[in-house]
Protein backbone atom coordinates (compact mmCIF):
# COMPACT_ATOMS: atom_id res chain seq x y z
CA UNK A 1 0.00 0.00 0.00
CA UNK A 2 1.22 3.48 -0.88
CA UNK A 3 1.86 5.55 2.20
CA UNK A 4 -0.09 8.69 2.93
CA UNK A 5 1.90 11.87 3.40
CA UNK A 6 -1.15 13.95 4.24
CA UNK A 7 -4.25 12.62 5.92
CA UNK A 8 -6.97 14.86 7.35
CA UNK A 9 -10.29 13.97 8.89
CA UNK A 10 -12.93 16.68 9.36
CA UNK A 11 -10.20 19.27 9.64
CA UNK A 12 -11.80 22.56 10.62
CA UNK A 13 -10.67 26.08 11.45
CA UNK A 14 -12.96 28.76 12.77
CA UNK A 15 -12.20 32.40 13.41
CA UNK A 16 -14.99 33.59 15.70
CA UNK A 17 -18.21 32.60 13.94
CA UNK A 18 -16.50 32.34 10.56
CA UNK A 19 -15.62 28.82 9.42
CA UNK A 20 -12.59 29.28 7.15
CA UNK A 21 -11.97 25.55 6.68
CA UNK A 22 -14.99 23.35 7.06
CA UNK A 23 -14.52 19.62 7.74
CA UNK A 24 -12.05 18.78 5.02
CA UNK A 25 -10.95 15.23 4.32
CA UNK A 26 -7.80 14.91 2.30
CA UNK A 27 -5.42 12.05 1.51
CA UNK A 28 -2.23 12.78 -0.38
CA UNK A 29 0.09 9.91 -1.27
CA UNK A 30 3.86 9.64 -1.43
CA UNK A 31 5.36 10.93 -4.68
CA UNK A 32 2.13 12.52 -5.80
CA UNK A 33 1.84 15.98 -7.36
CA UNK A 34 -1.27 17.31 -5.73
CA UNK A 35 -2.96 20.54 -6.91
CA UNK A 36 -4.83 22.46 -4.23
CA UNK A 37 -7.21 24.79 -6.05
CA UNK A 38 -9.88 27.22 -5.00
CA UNK A 39 -11.08 30.78 -5.50
CA UNK A 40 -9.57 33.65 -3.48
CA UNK A 41 -11.13 33.46 -0.04
CA UNK A 42 -12.11 29.77 -0.30
CA UNK A 43 -9.85 28.82 2.62
CA UNK A 44 -6.75 27.47 0.87
CA UNK A 45 -4.24 29.57 2.79
CA UNK A 46 -5.79 28.72 6.16
CA UNK A 47 -5.77 25.00 5.30
CA UNK A 48 -2.14 25.18 4.13
CA UNK A 49 -1.10 26.98 7.31
CA UNK A 50 -2.59 24.16 9.38
CA UNK A 51 -0.88 21.50 7.24
CA UNK A 52 2.47 23.29 7.69
CA UNK A 53 2.12 23.39 11.48
CA UNK A 54 1.64 27.15 11.60
CA UNK A 55 -1.96 27.22 12.82
CA UNK A 56 -3.83 24.88 15.15
CA UNK A 57 -7.05 23.27 13.96
CA UNK A 58 -10.25 24.18 15.82
CA UNK A 59 -11.46 20.60 15.41
CA UNK A 60 -10.79 17.50 13.40
CA UNK A 61 -7.47 15.78 12.80
CA UNK A 62 -4.58 15.99 10.44
CA UNK A 63 -1.31 14.14 9.91
CA UNK A 64 1.53 15.35 7.72
CA UNK A 65 4.56 13.12 7.17
CA UNK A 66 3.16 10.98 9.97
CA UNK A 67 3.01 13.78 12.55
CA UNK A 68 -0.06 15.23 14.22
CA UNK A 69 -0.55 18.82 13.01
CA UNK A 70 -2.23 19.77 16.31
CA UNK A 71 0.27 18.22 18.73
CA UNK A 72 3.54 17.76 16.86
CA UNK A 73 3.86 21.03 15.01
CA UNK A 74 7.66 21.25 15.37
CA UNK A 75 8.10 17.76 13.91
CA UNK A 76 5.79 18.66 11.04
CA UNK A 77 7.92 21.74 10.25
CA UNK A 78 11.13 19.69 10.17
CA UNK A 79 9.74 17.25 7.62
CA UNK A 80 8.26 19.65 5.12
CA UNK A 81 9.60 22.15 2.63
CA UNK A 82 7.83 25.40 1.78
CA UNK A 83 8.09 27.88 -1.03
CA UNK A 84 5.89 30.79 -1.95
CA UNK A 85 6.23 33.34 -4.70
CA UNK A 86 6.06 36.17 -2.21
CA UNK A 87 8.80 35.11 0.18
CA UNK A 88 11.32 32.35 -0.04
CA UNK A 89 14.85 33.70 -0.20
CA UNK A 90 16.87 36.49 1.38
CA UNK A 91 17.58 39.01 -1.37
CA UNK A 92 20.63 40.47 0.34
CA UNK A 93 22.34 37.12 0.82
CA UNK A 94 24.32 35.37 -1.89
CA UNK A 95 23.03 32.29 -3.69
CA UNK A 96 25.21 29.90 -1.66
CA UNK A 97 24.46 31.75 1.59
CA UNK A 98 20.73 31.19 1.13
CA UNK A 99 21.32 27.46 0.67
CA UNK A 100 23.64 27.40 3.70
CA UNK A 101 21.14 29.29 5.87
CA UNK A 102 18.07 27.22 5.07
CA UNK A 103 19.90 23.90 5.12
CA UNK A 104 21.32 24.85 8.54
CA UNK A 105 17.89 25.74 9.84
CA UNK A 106 16.73 22.27 8.79
CA UNK A 107 19.75 20.78 10.66
CA UNK A 108 21.47 19.40 7.59
CA UNK A 109 25.06 18.53 8.52
CA UNK A 110 27.77 20.93 7.36
CA UNK A 111 29.69 18.43 5.21
CA UNK A 112 26.45 17.38 3.53
CA UNK A 113 25.56 20.99 2.80
CA UNK A 114 28.94 21.66 1.18
CA UNK A 115 28.80 18.57 -1.03
CA UNK A 116 25.18 18.94 -2.03
CA UNK A 117 25.36 22.69 -2.78
CA UNK A 118 27.60 21.97 -5.78
CA UNK A 119 25.37 19.30 -7.23
CA UNK A 120 22.18 21.29 -6.69
CA UNK A 121 23.61 24.42 -8.33
CA UNK A 122 24.90 22.35 -11.24
CA UNK A 123 21.51 20.72 -11.70
CA UNK A 124 19.67 24.05 -11.99
CA UNK A 125 22.43 25.68 -14.06
CA UNK A 126 23.43 28.25 -11.45
CA UNK A 127 26.98 27.11 -10.62
CA UNK A 128 28.46 30.33 -11.99
CA UNK A 129 26.04 32.41 -9.90
CA UNK A 130 27.09 30.88 -6.58
CA UNK A 131 28.47 34.20 -5.29
CA UNK A 132 25.80 36.47 -6.78
CA UNK A 133 23.41 38.31 -4.50
CA UNK A 134 19.93 36.88 -4.89
CA UNK A 135 18.50 40.33 -5.65
CA UNK A 136 20.75 40.52 -8.71
CA UNK A 137 19.52 37.35 -10.41
CA UNK A 138 16.43 37.09 -12.66
CA UNK A 139 13.07 36.01 -11.24
CA UNK A 140 13.07 32.70 -13.10
CA UNK A 141 16.41 31.76 -11.54
CA UNK A 142 15.23 32.82 -8.09
CA UNK A 143 12.28 30.49 -8.42
CA UNK A 144 14.43 27.54 -9.40
CA UNK A 145 16.76 28.33 -6.51
CA UNK A 146 13.88 28.77 -4.06
CA UNK A 147 12.52 25.38 -5.07
CA UNK A 148 15.91 23.70 -4.70
CA UNK A 149 16.31 25.29 -1.27
CA UNK A 150 12.84 24.09 -0.25
CA UNK A 151 13.68 20.46 -1.09
CA UNK A 152 17.38 20.56 -0.10
CA UNK A 153 16.80 18.69 3.18
CA UNK A 154 14.83 15.93 1.41
CA UNK A 155 11.48 16.68 3.03
CA UNK A 156 8.65 14.17 2.78
CA UNK A 157 6.53 16.87 1.17
CA UNK A 158 7.03 20.32 -0.28
CA UNK A 159 4.31 22.98 -0.19
CA UNK A 160 4.38 25.36 -3.15
CA UNK A 161 2.15 28.41 -2.82
CA UNK A 162 1.64 29.96 -6.27
CA UNK A 163 5.25 29.21 -7.17
CA UNK A 164 5.08 30.34 -10.82
CA UNK A 165 3.29 33.69 -10.54
CA UNK A 166 4.54 36.27 -13.01
CA UNK A 167 7.22 34.29 -14.84
CA UNK A 168 7.39 33.93 -18.60
CA UNK A 169 5.75 30.89 -20.21
CA UNK A 170 9.01 29.09 -20.94
CA UNK A 171 10.39 29.51 -17.41
CA UNK A 172 7.04 28.43 -15.98
CA UNK A 173 7.24 25.17 -17.90
CA UNK A 174 10.87 24.56 -16.87
CA UNK A 175 9.76 25.01 -13.29
CA UNK A 176 7.15 22.28 -13.74
CA UNK A 177 9.82 19.99 -15.12
CA UNK A 178 11.70 20.50 -11.83
CA UNK A 179 8.51 19.59 -9.97
CA UNK A 180 8.17 16.37 -11.98
CA UNK A 181 11.79 15.45 -11.27
CA UNK A 182 11.34 16.01 -7.54
CA UNK A 183 8.19 13.87 -7.56
CA UNK A 184 10.05 11.14 -9.44
CA UNK A 185 12.63 11.24 -6.61
CA UNK A 186 9.83 10.47 -4.15
CA UNK A 187 9.11 13.98 -2.84
CA UNK A 188 5.40 14.67 -2.56
CA UNK A 189 4.38 18.02 -4.05
CA UNK A 190 1.43 20.06 -2.78
CA UNK A 191 0.88 23.06 -5.03
CA UNK A 192 -1.54 25.98 -5.37
CA UNK A 193 -1.86 27.90 -8.61
CA UNK A 194 -4.11 30.29 -10.48
CA UNK A 195 -2.92 28.95 -13.85
CA UNK A 196 -5.48 26.34 -14.84
CA UNK A 197 -3.16 24.71 -17.37
CA UNK A 198 -0.95 23.86 -14.39
CA UNK A 199 -3.89 22.09 -12.75
CA UNK A 200 -3.68 19.62 -15.64
CA UNK A 201 -0.04 18.85 -14.76
CA UNK A 202 -1.04 17.49 -11.35
CA UNK A 203 -1.68 13.80 -10.65
CA UNK A 204 -4.74 14.78 -8.62
CA UNK A 205 -6.39 18.04 -7.68
CA UNK A 206 -8.90 19.21 -5.14
CA UNK A 207 -11.13 22.26 -5.55
CA UNK A 208 -12.16 24.19 -2.46
CA UNK A 209 -15.37 26.21 -2.37
CA UNK A 210 -16.49 28.14 0.71
CA UNK A 211 -14.18 26.23 3.06
CA UNK A 212 -15.19 22.77 1.82
CA UNK A 213 -13.53 20.43 -0.64
CA UNK A 214 -16.11 20.15 -3.41
CA UNK A 215 -14.17 17.89 -5.73
CA UNK A 216 -11.07 15.71 -5.54
CA UNK A 217 -9.81 13.46 -8.32
CA UNK A 218 -7.47 13.22 -11.29
CA UNK A 219 -7.83 16.01 -13.88
CA UNK A 220 -9.06 13.42 -16.42
CA UNK A 221 -11.83 12.18 -14.12
CA UNK A 222 -12.87 15.71 -13.14
CA UNK A 223 -13.13 16.75 -16.77
CA UNK A 224 -15.36 13.76 -17.42
CA UNK A 225 -17.41 14.21 -14.23
CA UNK A 226 -18.13 17.87 -14.99
CA UNK A 227 -18.45 17.36 -18.73
CA UNK A 228 -15.71 19.91 -19.36
CA UNK A 229 -12.96 20.27 -21.98
CA UNK A 230 -10.33 21.38 -19.49
CA UNK A 231 -9.69 22.17 -15.83
CA UNK A 232 -10.49 25.84 -16.40
CA UNK A 233 -14.11 24.86 -17.18
CA UNK A 234 -14.24 22.48 -14.22
CA UNK A 235 -13.01 25.26 -11.95
CA UNK A 236 -15.55 27.75 -13.29
CA UNK A 237 -18.43 25.32 -12.85
CA UNK A 238 -17.53 24.71 -9.23
CA UNK A 239 -16.31 28.13 -8.15
CA UNK A 240 -19.28 29.94 -9.69
CA UNK A 241 -21.56 28.56 -7.00
CA UNK A 242 -19.40 30.00 -4.23
CA UNK A 243 -21.39 32.19 -1.91
CA UNK A 244 -18.46 33.75 -0.24
CA UNK A 245 -15.63 35.18 -2.26
CA UNK A 246 -12.94 37.74 -2.06
CA UNK A 247 -15.00 40.38 -3.84
CA UNK A 248 -17.01 41.35 -0.85
CA UNK B 1 -7.77 55.90 -39.68
CA UNK B 2 -9.09 55.84 -36.17
CA UNK B 3 -8.14 58.43 -33.55
CA UNK B 4 -5.01 57.52 -31.66
CA UNK B 5 -5.29 58.28 -27.98
CA UNK B 6 -1.85 57.01 -26.92
CA UNK B 7 1.28 57.42 -29.03
CA UNK B 8 4.76 56.34 -27.96
CA UNK B 9 7.77 57.10 -30.14
CA UNK B 10 11.09 55.34 -29.52
CA UNK B 11 10.73 55.29 -25.75
CA UNK B 12 13.81 53.98 -23.94
CA UNK B 13 14.51 53.82 -20.24
CA UNK B 14 17.35 52.33 -18.20
CA UNK B 15 17.90 51.92 -14.50
CA UNK B 16 21.65 52.01 -14.05
CA UNK B 17 22.93 49.47 -16.56
CA UNK B 18 19.63 47.61 -16.75
CA UNK B 19 17.68 48.43 -19.89
CA UNK B 20 14.04 48.44 -18.84
CA UNK B 21 12.63 49.62 -22.19
CA UNK B 22 14.26 49.76 -25.61
CA UNK B 23 12.77 51.79 -28.48
CA UNK B 24 9.13 51.26 -27.69
CA UNK B 25 6.73 52.41 -30.41
CA UNK B 26 3.09 51.95 -29.60
CA UNK B 27 -0.19 53.39 -30.87
CA UNK B 28 -3.44 52.81 -29.05
CA UNK B 29 -6.77 53.74 -30.59
CA UNK B 30 -9.50 55.63 -28.84
CA UNK B 31 -12.03 53.30 -27.25
CA UNK B 32 -9.83 50.21 -27.31
CA UNK B 33 -9.51 47.62 -24.58
CA UNK B 34 -5.79 47.11 -24.95
CA UNK B 35 -3.68 44.47 -23.21
CA UNK B 36 0.02 44.74 -22.44
CA UNK B 37 1.03 41.14 -21.93
CA UNK B 38 4.31 39.87 -20.57
CA UNK B 39 6.07 38.36 -17.55
CA UNK B 40 7.44 40.18 -14.50
CA UNK B 41 10.43 42.29 -15.40
CA UNK B 42 9.32 42.77 -19.03
CA UNK B 43 8.95 46.55 -18.57
CA UNK B 44 5.16 46.83 -18.26
CA UNK B 45 5.18 48.98 -15.12
CA UNK B 46 7.94 51.26 -16.42
CA UNK B 47 5.99 51.88 -19.63
CA UNK B 48 2.80 52.61 -17.67
CA UNK B 49 4.61 55.03 -15.39
CA UNK B 50 6.06 56.89 -18.36
CA UNK B 51 2.65 57.10 -20.06
CA UNK B 52 1.11 58.31 -16.79
CA UNK B 53 3.78 61.07 -16.45
CA UNK B 54 5.13 59.59 -13.22
CA UNK B 55 8.67 58.96 -14.46
CA UNK B 56 10.66 60.35 -17.37
CA UNK B 57 11.90 58.31 -20.30
CA UNK B 58 15.61 58.61 -21.11
CA UNK B 59 14.71 59.21 -24.74
CA UNK B 60 11.71 59.21 -27.04
CA UNK B 61 8.36 60.90 -26.58
CA UNK B 62 4.82 59.95 -25.67
CA UNK B 63 1.42 61.58 -26.01
CA UNK B 64 -1.83 60.69 -24.29
CA UNK B 65 -5.01 62.36 -25.50
CA UNK B 66 -2.76 64.69 -27.56
CA UNK B 67 -0.92 65.86 -24.45
CA UNK B 68 2.83 65.49 -24.13
CA UNK B 69 3.62 63.34 -21.10
CA UNK B 70 6.50 65.68 -20.18
CA UNK B 71 5.45 69.22 -21.17
CA UNK B 72 1.75 68.87 -20.49
CA UNK B 73 1.92 66.58 -17.47
CA UNK B 74 -0.40 68.69 -15.31
CA UNK B 75 -3.21 68.73 -17.86
CA UNK B 76 -2.53 65.08 -18.73
CA UNK B 77 -3.16 63.91 -15.19
CA UNK B 78 -6.74 65.15 -15.39
CA UNK B 79 -7.29 62.99 -18.46
CA UNK B 80 -5.98 59.73 -17.12
CA UNK B 81 -6.82 57.27 -14.40
CA UNK B 82 -4.00 55.09 -13.07
CA UNK B 83 -4.26 52.01 -10.92
CA UNK B 84 -0.83 50.83 -9.82
CA UNK B 85 -0.05 47.16 -9.28
CA UNK B 86 0.43 47.63 -5.58
CA UNK B 87 -2.56 48.85 -3.54
CA UNK B 88 -1.85 52.52 -3.01
CA UNK B 89 -4.93 54.04 -1.45
CA UNK B 90 -4.98 55.42 2.08
CA UNK B 91 -5.33 52.39 4.36
CA UNK B 92 -6.30 54.57 7.35
CA UNK B 93 -9.14 56.29 5.54
CA UNK B 94 -12.48 54.60 5.08
CA UNK B 95 -13.72 53.36 1.72
CA UNK B 96 -15.89 56.44 1.27
CA UNK B 97 -13.22 58.85 2.50
CA UNK B 98 -10.78 57.53 -0.10
CA UNK B 99 -13.31 58.04 -2.84
CA UNK B 100 -14.23 61.57 -1.64
CA UNK B 101 -10.53 62.43 -1.43
CA UNK B 102 -9.83 61.42 -5.03
CA UNK B 103 -12.97 63.15 -6.26
CA UNK B 104 -12.01 66.38 -4.47
CA UNK B 105 -8.44 66.60 -5.72
CA UNK B 106 -9.91 66.46 -9.23
CA UNK B 107 -12.53 69.11 -8.37
CA UNK B 108 -15.42 66.77 -8.82
CA UNK B 109 -17.80 64.85 -6.56
CA UNK B 110 -18.96 61.27 -6.17
CA UNK B 111 -22.43 62.39 -7.21
CA UNK B 112 -21.29 63.91 -10.48
CA UNK B 113 -19.67 60.75 -11.82
CA UNK B 114 -21.47 58.07 -9.82
CA UNK B 115 -22.85 56.55 -13.03
CA UNK B 116 -19.30 55.65 -14.08
CA UNK B 117 -18.44 53.74 -10.94
CA UNK B 118 -21.87 52.47 -9.93
CA UNK B 119 -21.36 48.96 -11.33
CA UNK B 120 -18.15 48.56 -9.37
CA UNK B 121 -18.76 50.67 -6.27
CA UNK B 122 -22.13 49.14 -5.42
CA UNK B 123 -20.32 45.95 -4.38
CA UNK B 124 -18.30 47.78 -1.73
CA UNK B 125 -20.76 50.54 -0.82
CA UNK B 126 -22.23 48.44 2.03
CA UNK B 127 -18.74 48.65 3.60
CA UNK B 128 -18.20 52.35 2.95
CA UNK B 129 -17.35 53.07 6.61
CA UNK B 130 -14.69 50.35 6.78
CA UNK B 131 -10.99 51.30 6.74
CA UNK B 132 -9.51 50.62 3.31
CA UNK B 133 -6.70 48.65 4.97
CA UNK B 134 -9.25 46.16 6.35
CA UNK B 135 -10.72 45.20 2.97
CA UNK B 136 -10.17 41.84 1.25
CA UNK B 137 -8.06 41.78 -1.91
CA UNK B 138 -11.02 41.81 -4.27
CA UNK B 139 -12.68 44.70 -2.45
CA UNK B 140 -9.46 46.74 -2.46
CA UNK B 141 -9.26 46.21 -6.18
CA UNK B 142 -12.80 47.51 -6.68
CA UNK B 143 -12.13 50.54 -4.51
CA UNK B 144 -8.89 51.32 -6.35
CA UNK B 145 -10.71 51.08 -9.67
CA UNK B 146 -13.50 53.36 -8.40
CA UNK B 147 -10.92 55.93 -7.25
CA UNK B 148 -9.12 55.78 -10.61
CA UNK B 149 -12.42 56.44 -12.42
CA UNK B 150 -14.07 59.10 -10.27
CA UNK B 151 -12.74 62.05 -12.30
CA UNK B 152 -14.02 60.56 -15.55
CA UNK B 153 -10.67 59.95 -17.25
CA UNK B 154 -10.52 59.40 -21.01
CA UNK B 155 -7.82 56.76 -20.59
CA UNK B 156 -7.49 54.23 -17.80
CA UNK B 157 -4.11 52.59 -17.08
CA UNK B 158 -4.42 49.40 -15.03
CA UNK B 159 -1.14 47.81 -13.98
CA UNK B 160 -1.65 44.07 -13.39
CA UNK B 161 -5.14 44.35 -11.92
CA UNK B 162 -5.63 40.57 -11.97
CA UNK B 163 -2.30 39.26 -10.66
CA UNK B 164 -2.82 36.67 -7.92
CA UNK B 165 -6.57 36.61 -8.58
CA UNK B 166 -8.38 33.32 -9.21
CA UNK B 167 -9.62 32.52 -12.74
CA UNK B 168 -13.31 33.19 -12.02
CA UNK B 169 -12.68 36.59 -10.41
CA UNK B 170 -10.27 37.47 -13.22
CA UNK B 171 -12.97 36.82 -15.81
CA UNK B 172 -15.43 38.96 -13.84
CA UNK B 173 -12.90 41.79 -13.67
CA UNK B 174 -12.48 41.73 -17.46
CA UNK B 175 -16.27 41.82 -17.84
CA UNK B 176 -16.28 45.00 -15.73
CA UNK B 177 -13.64 46.43 -18.05
CA UNK B 178 -15.80 45.55 -21.04
CA UNK B 179 -18.66 47.59 -19.55
CA UNK B 180 -16.36 50.57 -18.91
CA UNK B 181 -15.20 50.37 -22.49
CA UNK B 182 -18.83 50.58 -23.61
CA UNK B 183 -18.99 53.93 -21.79
CA UNK B 184 -16.28 55.25 -24.08
CA UNK B 185 -13.23 54.92 -21.83
CA UNK B 186 -10.03 53.65 -23.41
CA UNK B 187 -8.53 50.96 -21.21
CA UNK B 188 -4.93 49.79 -21.17
CA UNK B 189 -4.33 46.89 -18.82
CA UNK B 190 -1.21 44.82 -18.23
CA UNK B 191 -1.24 41.16 -17.25
CA UNK B 192 1.14 38.21 -16.94
CA UNK B 193 -1.74 35.79 -17.75
CA UNK B 194 -1.66 34.90 -21.44
CA UNK B 195 -5.20 33.50 -21.31
CA UNK B 196 -6.52 37.05 -20.77
CA UNK B 197 -5.23 38.09 -24.19
CA UNK B 198 -8.40 36.92 -25.92
CA UNK B 199 -10.48 39.31 -23.81
CA UNK B 200 -8.67 42.34 -25.36
CA UNK B 201 -9.32 44.10 -28.67
CA UNK B 202 -5.60 44.29 -29.35
CA UNK B 203 -2.55 43.22 -27.41
CA UNK B 204 1.14 44.02 -27.23
CA UNK B 205 3.42 41.15 -26.25
CA UNK B 206 6.35 42.49 -24.28
CA UNK B 207 9.54 40.78 -23.03
CA UNK B 208 12.92 42.17 -21.86
CA UNK B 209 11.82 45.76 -22.54
CA UNK B 210 10.92 45.12 -26.17
CA UNK B 211 7.58 44.77 -27.86
CA UNK B 212 7.49 41.49 -29.73
CA UNK B 213 4.19 42.08 -31.53
CA UNK B 214 1.14 44.37 -31.50
CA UNK B 215 -2.02 42.96 -33.04
CA UNK B 216 -5.46 41.55 -32.41
CA UNK B 217 -5.20 38.19 -30.62
CA UNK B 218 -6.66 36.54 -33.74
CA UNK B 219 -3.98 37.98 -36.01
CA UNK B 220 -1.23 37.08 -33.57
CA UNK B 221 -2.25 33.44 -33.53
CA UNK B 222 -2.79 33.44 -37.31
CA UNK B 223 0.82 34.57 -37.74
CA UNK B 224 2.23 31.54 -35.88
CA UNK B 225 4.96 30.33 -38.18
CA UNK B 226 4.77 26.57 -37.88
CA UNK B 227 2.38 23.65 -37.92
CA UNK B 228 1.53 22.91 -34.32
CA UNK B 229 0.56 19.45 -33.07
CA UNK B 230 -0.76 18.19 -29.80
CA UNK B 231 -0.53 14.81 -28.14
CA UNK B 232 -1.25 13.37 -24.73
CA UNK B 233 -0.60 10.22 -22.74
CA UNK B 234 -1.28 8.83 -19.30
CA UNK B 235 2.13 10.14 -18.28
CA UNK B 236 2.76 13.35 -20.19
CA UNK B 237 6.10 13.94 -18.49
CA UNK B 238 7.49 10.63 -19.68
CA UNK B 239 6.17 11.39 -23.16
CA UNK B 240 7.81 14.83 -23.02
CA UNK B 241 11.20 13.30 -22.26
CA UNK B 242 10.73 10.74 -25.01
CA UNK B 243 9.72 13.29 -27.67
CA UNK B 244 12.59 15.62 -26.80
CA UNK B 245 14.89 12.73 -27.70
CA UNK B 246 13.29 12.49 -31.16
CA UNK B 247 15.62 14.19 -33.67
CA UNK B 248 12.69 15.35 -35.82
CA UNK B 249 11.11 17.30 -32.94
CA UNK B 250 11.92 21.03 -32.89
CA UNK B 251 10.08 21.86 -29.66
CA UNK B 252 7.94 20.04 -27.15
CA UNK B 253 6.25 21.83 -24.25
CA UNK B 254 3.66 21.09 -21.59
CA UNK B 255 0.32 22.74 -22.43
CA UNK B 256 -2.43 21.85 -19.99
CA UNK B 257 -3.58 18.27 -20.54
CA UNK B 258 -1.50 18.02 -23.75
CA UNK B 259 1.99 18.48 -25.07
CA UNK B 260 2.43 20.96 -27.92
CA UNK B 261 4.94 19.77 -30.48
CA UNK B 262 6.57 21.33 -33.54
CA UNK B 263 8.86 19.57 -35.99
CA UNK B 264 12.00 20.64 -37.80
CA UNK B 265 10.52 19.52 -41.12
CA UNK B 266 7.41 17.41 -41.66
CA UNK B 267 5.62 15.81 -38.76
CA UNK B 268 6.91 12.42 -37.73
CA UNK B 269 3.84 10.36 -38.62
CA UNK B 270 5.15 7.32 -36.77
CA UNK B 271 4.17 9.04 -33.49
CA UNK B 272 0.71 7.73 -32.53
CA UNK B 273 -2.19 10.04 -31.55
CA UNK B 274 -0.53 13.15 -32.93
CA UNK B 275 -3.15 15.69 -34.02
CA UNK B 276 -2.86 19.15 -35.51
CA UNK B 277 -4.01 21.98 -33.26
CA UNK B 278 -4.53 25.76 -33.28
CA UNK B 279 -1.88 27.82 -31.53
CA UNK B 280 -2.84 29.97 -28.56
CA UNK B 281 -1.44 33.40 -27.76
CA UNK B 282 0.87 31.63 -25.29
CA UNK B 283 2.31 29.43 -28.09
CA UNK B 284 2.93 32.61 -30.09
CA UNK B 285 4.55 34.36 -27.15
CA UNK B 286 6.93 31.44 -26.68
CA UNK B 287 7.76 31.40 -30.41
CA UNK B 288 8.39 35.16 -30.47
CA UNK B 289 10.46 35.20 -27.29
CA UNK B 290 12.57 32.29 -28.48
CA UNK B 291 13.22 34.09 -31.78
CA UNK B 292 14.13 37.34 -30.05
CA UNK B 293 16.53 35.52 -27.71
CA UNK B 294 18.37 33.91 -30.63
Amino acid sequence: MISKVIETRNLTKRFGDFTAVDNINLDVFKGEIFGFLGANGAGKTTAMRMLCGLSKPTSGQGFVAGFDIARQQEDVKKHIGYMSQKFSLYEDLKVWENIRLFAGIYRTKNHEIAAKTDSVLAKIGLSSERNALVKKIPLGWKQKLAFSVAVFHNPAIVFLDEPTGGVDPVTRRRFWELIYEAAADGITVFVTTHYMDEAEYCNRVSIMVDGKIEAIDTPQHLRRQFNANNMDEVFRKLARKAERNDNG
Amino acid sequence: MKDLIVKCFNISKSYGNIKALTDINLNIEKGELFGLIGPDGAGKTTLFRIMASLILADSGSAFVDNLDVVKDYKALRRHIGYMPGRFSLYQDLTVEENLIFFAKIFNTSIKENYHLIENIYKHIEPFKNRMAGKLSGGMKQKLALSCALIHKPSVLFLDEPTTGVDPVSRKEFWEILGKLKAQGITIIASTPYMDEANLCDRIALIQHGKILSVETPQKITAAYGKKLYRINAADNFALLTQLRGNPEVASCLLFGGYLHVTFKNDADTSIPNLEITEPSVEDCFIELMTKSND
